[in-house]
């Protein structure tokens, strides 16, 4: 690990869609994003949700089952089955709280590496992935060149902006100022800092969304009430939406777990990795990219992404970038928004010809 | 930038740029609408092709039929593209269009071994007369836009071009004239006769090395 210490034997919690095909050539690494989990594409084991990417990944979707091999793994780090803080530690049999070294975007990459191994496929036709996702997009192109034919980072950065890092370390201050989080030992005492998560959920989900769409989807309205009560009540619809995100965020996520996955996103630096240029990381790559922005993606800018193609330019690799004019915010990729899933299919369709993957057919599918 | 080429006919330029390009060629069409040489280039031609648009929809439709673009200005976005990137960089009904012609002229002709440059003719008769003779900005099929709403704001002659070409040390390889109904003018016409009755030009150009 770039920490240092070496965490032996480790677990990578995974699912798969589709078939992979004799020639193992039509697998799609999905990178989650920063509380994503697994399963993209299938009912959340907990919340029995609709997997997360369910509008772009299935049969017949841009990223389509009938066609292609699709994998989706759980962060190392993460509170999904991969190791992570809450798992057990088996030096001492407890949990590993911050005992566990602390875990960045390259070494969620090298596991998935170690998984795709694993699997006997030598070449992905595919990593694509929004947010924290695009981050493990773009390491893998810089780690294992000549396993990537094809990459989609989608509404994502190069490197985390101290704005990024502000807010990531409200959400951490939020977690550890909860009395129950005790130093990240909750686990022993049989108690857990929901209150402290739920804050830290609460804020980063503003940053997910675009005054745009707040003001049109909350504006002022009141919740369930003519008139202010003139009281620390949540009196206005926003105020109770955020409450309910934070609720049922801590459902479904481990704190301590959350502190390591936003700490990988901030250490993410991939042009200092390169002797401070992000071409460099590129060099030697034959990846096609297709490239993602949305217009009012505040937390993750289309500059952002601009970066990543000017990159991507000198490194001469094949490249396309589309901005999506959406008022959606960051939460855009995750969404059915008719250009990005009309881009992402077109993408897809041309490099799957490249690669030689033939189009799905009940005749294959059935033998 | 396809709203700039305003008329509709086949786009003879198109099939006139395409032709130019060695097959399996490393090419980059800058302004490049929604892909329609692009596609011609990898269908007929199995060139490497990328493309930078300035609009949302082009960049969109281009991504959408498997073609490598980004989104970008020819103004400001030449300058990130390395030396001899491209075996041909194609400017196709664009120059007019830019901010500063002479600067993305120059950064084509570093980012590759050629250039391939179209441009409808300012100096043609037609136009010509309008201005001499109604004393109007001069409108035309090619040319459609009123003065106040042209995104064509660098508009040039054919001698001017030739001009500006010798000013920046290149070399002309080929140059075509077209005239309005799209035939190509007979090659050993003199350059008066070209400004006169050429409605578009294509040339091919190189920079001299060192």
């Amino acid at each position: 690990m770039d920490a240092g210490p070496l965490v032996a034997p480790f677990s990578v919690a995974y699912q798969t869609y589709g078939e992979l095909n004799p020639d193992r050539s039509n697998a799609i690494l999905v990178c989650h994003a920063l509380t994503g989990d697994q399963h993209v594409a299938s009912a959340h084991p907990l919340t029995q949700k609709p997997g997360w990417w369910s509008a772009m990944v299935g049969p017949g979707r841009p990223i389509d089952t009938d066609r292609f091999f699709v994998i989706c793994s759980n962060v190392i780090g993460g509170c999904m089955g991969s190791t992570g803080p809450a798992s057990t530690n088996p030096e001492t049999g407890s949990p590993w709280g911050l005992d566990l070294p602390v875990v960045t975007i390259r070494d969620m990459v090298r596991a998935q590496a170690m998984l795709i191994d694993h699997l006997g496929i030598d070449t992905l036709f595919c990593v694509a992935g929004g947010s924290m996702g695009g981050m493990q997009v773009l390491q893998w192109v810089a780690s294992y060149p000549d396993r990537v034919f094809a990459a989609l980072p989608i509404a994502t950065a190069p490197k985390h902006s101290a704005q990024n890092i502000a807010f990531h370390e409200v959400g951490r201050q939020a977690v550890m100022a909860d009395p129950d989080w005790r130093g990240g030992r909750y686990a022993q005492f049989g108690v857990r800092p929901t209150k402290g998560l739920a804050v830290a959920r609460m804020a980063a989900h503003i940053t997910y969304l675009s005054e745009g769409a707040l003001q049109r989807k909350f504006g002022r309205k009141l919740q369930d009430r003519v008139a202010p009560t003139f009281s620390f009540d949540a009196d206005f619809q926003i105020e109770n939406y955020l409450r309910y995100q934070g609720s049922s965020f801590v459902d479904r996520f481990d704190a301590n777990s959350y502190l390591y996955v936003t700490r990988a996103c901030d250490y993410f630096d991939l042009a200092a990795d390169y002797g401070g240029s992000l071409a460099r990381a590129f060099v030697g790559a034959a990846t096609r990219f297709c490239v993602v922005s949305f217009t009012s993606d505040w937390l993750y800018p289309t500059s952002d992404a601009r970066m990543i193609v000017h990159a991507l330019n000198a490194a001469t690799l094949p490249v396309s970038f589309v901005e999506i004019e959406t008022d959606k915010g960051h939460d855009a990729f995750l969404l059915d928004e008719p250009d990005f899933m009309a881009t992402t299919r077109g993408f897809l369709e041309s490099a799957a010809i490249a690669r030689g993957i033939s189009q799905p057919s009940k005749a294959v599918a059935g033998k | 930038m396809s709203e700039i080429a305003s008329h509709t006919s086949a786009r003879v330029d198109l099939l006139l740029v395409a032709d130019i390009v060695d097959r399996g060629a490393r090419v980059l069409d800058v302004g490049c609408g929604d892909g329609a040489l692009l596609q011609i280039l990898t269908r007929d031609r199995n060139v490497d092709g990328r493309g930078i648009e300035i609009s949302q929809a082009g960049v969109n439709g281009c991504v959408a039929k498997g073609l490598s673009v980004v989104q970008g200005d020819a103004d400001t976005d030449l300058v990130d593209y390395p030396d001899d990137a491209f075996d041909y960089v194609i400017l196709s009904q664009t120059l007019q269009a830019t901010r500063r012609p002479r600067q993305v002229l120059e950064h084509m002709l570093r980012i590759g071994r050629r250039a391939i440059v179209s441009f409808p003719n300012f100096g043609h008769w037609r136009i010509r007369t309008e201005l001499m003779f109604r004393g109007r900005m001069p409108r035309t099929e090619a040319l459609s836009y009123s003065w106040y709403d042209t995104p064509n704001i660098h508009l040039c002659t054919i001698h001017d071009f030739v001009h500006l070409v010798d000013d920046l040390g290149a070399s002309i390889d080929r140059a075509v004239a077209l005239d309005r109904y799209g035939a190509k003018m007979r090659v050993n016409a003199p350059w008066w006769l070209w400004n006169m009755f050429g409605e578009q030009a294509v040339f091919l150009l190189h920079r001299k090395r060192g």
